[in-house]
């Protein structure tokens, strides 16, 4: 019988090695995997590279994973924000690197690797500082620029109702980069609001098939 | 010169987006145009965050953490809104889906080049954001921004010195002085505002532009 729920977020994570590429869910703080980040924190893993669209919050989530100092590089969109100041004094203290992607290009990037994408080209970005020293083409009159996927050893995600295959749904804009950082990673654990039976979620509505999940954990 | 605040120049931007519009507002400035909008016409408005069909913001107490627009803003859903991942948000904006994107600027140049994500300071922390993709993806982008800088020099400007969000992508630019068609062959006045010359505005300008339309006929 397959049966994904582990009966808690340090079980799910206790496996996290030094050095892993996690991806984190979430937009600001909709979709953010708040309780799989705490049991992150708390695991102890560090040297990790973090793929997320921001840089943290305020003091909770993914900006205390980083004021824990357990975070080596992110991989992000748009660190800078009102309440960033985690990531502000990590960033300009030396310790911390940063990959700024622009944000589509983030979200295909993490498409690519779950979808088994080499590389793609995209017009985005193309003759600005962050084009710099990448591969471009000119297709069809158009400029583009090569871009790599981003995998990632583990993925920590949010998601509304699982059944015990793994199968996902997701409340309104939080859904975000679940579904394709679920596809992205070697593991995906999932944190959900709410555990229903098999075949209790209509086929028509499920978003991530549970293919794609290996771990579920309901907060 | 009758000089538009904030709220006049979203309500400037509004009264240019058709019916049956598909749109994308950025951050800041340009999210007040959702308030001007023309009640008579449906406009789907897009977020970057996987939402199609943005309502206002909810009352007082009311707000869901999970509903959010791309400024981290609480928002509504419309009836016939739908949500969806940020792979596809940005394939509707990257697949040339969205009619209209409205931005913010530092500066736009002659050519129609956008700077709006990095003053270029070495010790500023970047952030990009979705800007670049909407960029090179909307079918129109419209920037709205205040005509001069504070210390009075001209946010549009003959070559962006600020670091590029986009290079010829700017369709049309809104400020707080004019409205400016950038083409092929140059700035084009649309309209001033009230009391102000085309030879004021081209003094503060300091790029050519051409005389609005209905100005030459006259």
């Amino acid at each position: 019988m397959i049966d994904k729920f582990i009966a808690s977020a340090a079980a799910a994570l206790a496996d996290v090695p030094d050095g892993a590429t996690v991806m984190i869910g979430g937009f600001g703080n909709a979709g953010m995997p708040a309780e799989l980040i705490d049991a992150l924190i708390a695991q102890g893993a560090k040297n990790l590279t973090v793929v997320n669209n921001n840089a943290g919050n305020a003091d909770a989530g993914l900006a205390a994973l980083i004021g824990a100092g357990r975070v080596k590089k992110i991989i992000c969109s748009f660190p800078r924000q009102t309440d960033s100041w985690h990531f502000d004094k990590a960033y300009r203290t030396g310790g911390l690197g940063l990959e700024l992607v622009p944000q589509g290009t983030l979200a295909e990037r993490i498409r690519a690797a779950g979808a088994g994408i080499g590389a793609f080209y995209t017009p985005t970005a193309h003759g600005t500082r962050l084009a710099e020293g990448k591969e471009t083409r000119r297709i069809g009159g158009r400029d583009y620029v090569l871009e790599y996927p981003i995998h990632a050893d583990y993925a920590l995600i949010k998601a509304d109702r699982a059944d015990r295959w793994g199968n996902l749904t997701y409340r309104m804009t939080a859904r975000n980069f679940g579904p394709i950082m679920a596809a992205a990673a070697k593991c995906t654990v999932v944190q959900v609001r709410e555990r229903v039976e098999l075949g209790e979620l209509d086929p028509e509505t499920v978003v991530t098939p549970g293919i794609f999940v290996q771990r579920v954990v309901k907060h | 010169m009758k000089k538009l605040d904030r709220k006049q120049m979203a309500a400037r931007v509004a009264r240019d987006i058709p019916e049956g519009s598909y749109v994308n507002l950025g951050i800041g400035l340009p999210t007040l145009v959702a308030d001007h909008l023309p009640h008579d016409r449906e406009i789907v408005l897009h977020s970057e965050n996987g939402v199609l069909g943005i309502g206002p913001r909810p009352a007082k107490g009311m707000e869901d953490e999970d509903m959010i627009n791309a400024g981290k803003e609480p928002v509504t859903l419309l009836k016939g809104g739908a949500f969806f991942h940020h792979a596809d948000s940005f394939g509707m904006i990257r697949g040339r889906h969205l009619d209209y994107c409205v931005l913010g600027a530092f500066q736009v140049s002659v050519a129609g080049d956008l700077a709006n994500w990095h003053t270029g300071a070495p010790d500023a922390i970047p952030a990009v954001g979705g800007a670049m993709d909407l960029a090179v993806g909307a079918k129109k982008v419209l920037v709205m921004m205040e005509h001069l800088t504070k210390q009075g020099e001209s946010k549009i400007v003959e070559r962006c010195t600020y670091p590029l969000t986009g290079a010829h992508c700017v369709n049309r630019i809104y400020t707080n002085l004019a409205v400016i068609d950038v083409k092929a062959d140059g700035l084009h006045v649309v309209d001033m505002v009230e009391g102000l010359s085309f030879e004021e505005l081209q003094r503060l300008t300091g790029v050519p532009l051409n005389r609005p339309q209905a100005a030459r006929a006259a």
